[in-house]
Parts: C-alpha cells; structure tokens; sequence
C-alpha cells in the first residue's frame, strides 16, 4: 500500500515545479498532460501589476496538491519567516524547507535544517525537508518531526541523475516506513524511474521538465518512467549477476549437430 | 512617511500595513512582513508604521 504524506495518499508519485516553463500556458499544459498531483511553488516580492494572482488563479485551477518552498533561503530565521507567510498565503500546513548552504551546489545547510524542522513541527507545520543522503541528519530530521524525507538526487538544476545510489538505497533500508523523495538533479525519466525502482516513494522535478525543449512531451515521459519504476519496484525485480544463464530450456532442444 | 517597500524607498500617507496595502494597489492572496518578522492578516490593521520601517509583501509565484 502506498505511503502517506501527512495523511495524505498522492495521486501518483510525480510532485512537478512550476518555474522556468517557457510560458504559463506550457506550464499548465505540462501539468494537465502528466496528470503529476504536486506542484511546488514559491513566494517572491508581488509586484505592481499583481502577477503573483494571475500565477496562483491558474495554479487552483489545477486542482492539485500545493507544496510552497523556502527556496533561496540561507539562515533558520529566514527559513521559519517564509515558512509562515506561505502557510498564509497558501493555506496549507505542507512546506519544502530548503535552507542553503553552499552557492555552487546548492547542498543543503543540514544543521540548519534540523533547527528549523524543530521550530516549523513544532509550530504545526508539515515539513518536507530537502536534504542529502546522509543517514544520521535523516534521523535527526525525524526526530524533530518530520514525517517525510526528500535526499537530494544530484544538486538542482544539475540533470546529473541519481549521484549516489548507494547511499539512497542504504536510506531506503534504513527508513523502511517513511515516505522517500528523491528532490532535485533528475535530468531523464530514466533517473526519475531509478528513484522508484530503488523503493523511493515519490521523485520531485522541475528543470528536467520545464527546461526541456518540449516541457509538455518530458511532463509525461517523466510520469510514464514513476509508474513504470514504481510498479517494477512492487514487482520484486532479480538480482543482476555476472555470468549468462540460459533463459530458453536446454531439455528438449532437438540433436541437430 | 518613509518607508521601504519591497527593497525600494517610498514615500506613503498609510499609516499602518493594511493601509499600505491598500493605498499601494495590493490585494488578494499575499502575506506580509515588518522589519523581517511575519505580520499575520489579522494583525495588519493594528500595526502601525513608522519612519524608515521595511514592508515586505510577497505573493504566490513559480518555485521548484
């Protein structure tokens, strides 16, 4: 049976970004075509002309599970703050705390992480933490509250993949019951369906889709390899072995030599 | 009074943020902040404005 997110059971495991799209109309497209059930958002200064409206009219007009970020934010003040003007503005308790701690590979700040996991779960918020594969700030994370953890696949932006399956695999087994994402460095649904075939509950993505040369045709590859890397995780797949073994019977093979 | 709003200097007649945020034009779904703390909806009307104060509103956009 499928986790829960908070509760929540998703629709399918694809949770899909907004930004970067060509056009808000490719966007929405992007998301009616892929049938993807998140979508995360951000908050930014509202200018003038109300543009942050128009985004957030068409974004309920999806009709699909809302995930604001923290995304830029560097210190715990900064993370907290943001955390609580999204859960006004877009009246959910869910929030992707994103704390950043290095300018290149936008790693997480994992120390600040679990300090503003703590003050966000215990302010009632429903924290997905976007964090690194690391086991012990997995557990720390957990223990601050977190129902969910979301180790990053590679840096964001990056499309490298998945950088280090071990150290998810070893996650996986680690958190049997908890909730697993794969957040960020997708670049192909072949990376998306690797997240799922290790037994990882959901992938995350934006870039890979949005920046695409054509957004709407990866929304639904990307949709297509979850649910085929999901369903081949249920399916139990064989172990990979170094030598050939025959898959045709050699028993009634007729004497022809 | 001065103000900055949205990193940029201004000069308003509000007196306090929901009237900041009514004389500026906003309206609908945004959230707001004074002096880098959050200010709740309900609590806008009571806080008061001073010279030199920093507003923030923010408003629902893309992310990923």
């Amino acid at each position: 049976m499928a986790k829960t997110f908070y509760g929540v059971e998703l629709p399918n495991p694809l949770m899909l970004g907004t930004a970067q799209y060509p056009s808000p109309a490719i966007l929405e497209e992007a998301f009616r075509e892929s049938g993807a059930g998140v979508a995360t958002v951000s908050l930014r200064r509202e200018g003038a002309g109300g543009a942050g409206q128009t985004f957030w009219q068409m974004i309920a007009d999806l009709d699909v599970l809302v995930l604001p970020n923290t995304a830029g934010c560097h210190t715990v003040k900064e993370a907290v703050t943001t955390a609580h003007m999204a859960r006004e503005v877009f009246d959910t308790k869910w929030i992707k705390l994103e704390l950043i701690g290095h300018t290149d590979s936008l790693q997480p700040d994992v120390f600040q992480l679990v300090e503003a996991a703590r003050i966000l779960s215990e302010d009632g918020f429903e924290v997905f933490p976007y964090t690194t594969e690391d086991l012990i700030v997995g557990e720390r994370l957990l223990e601050a509250g977190c129902q969910v953890l979301m180790p990053w696949g590679a840096p964001i932006g990056s499309g490298r993949g998945l950088n280090n399956t071990y150290a998810l695999r070893a996650m996986r087994a680690e958190f049997p019951d908890v909730p697993l994402v794969v957040d960020a460095g997708i670049g192909l649904p072949s990376h998306a369906a690797a997240a799922m075939e290790l037994g990882f509950d959901a992938v995350l993505l934006n870039t890979a889709v949005a920046k695409a040369g054509d957004p709407v045709a990866m929304a639904k590859a990307m949709m297509g390899a979850v649910e085929a890397g999901q369903l081949a995780c249920e399916a139990d797949p064989i172990e990979a072995r170094d030598m050939a073994e025959a898959s045709t019977p050699v028993i009634g093979k007729a004497f022809l030599s | 009074m001065k103000i900055v709003l949205n990193g940029e200097a201004r000069e308003v007649a509000a007196t306090d943020l929901t009237g900041l945020l009514a004389e500026c034009g906003f309206s609908g779904r945004v959230a707001t902040s004074l002096n880098e703390e959050f200010v709740p909806a309900g609590l806008r009307a009571g806080q008061t404005l001073t010279d030199g104060d920093r507003v923030e509103v923010v408003a629902p956009m893309q992310g990923g």
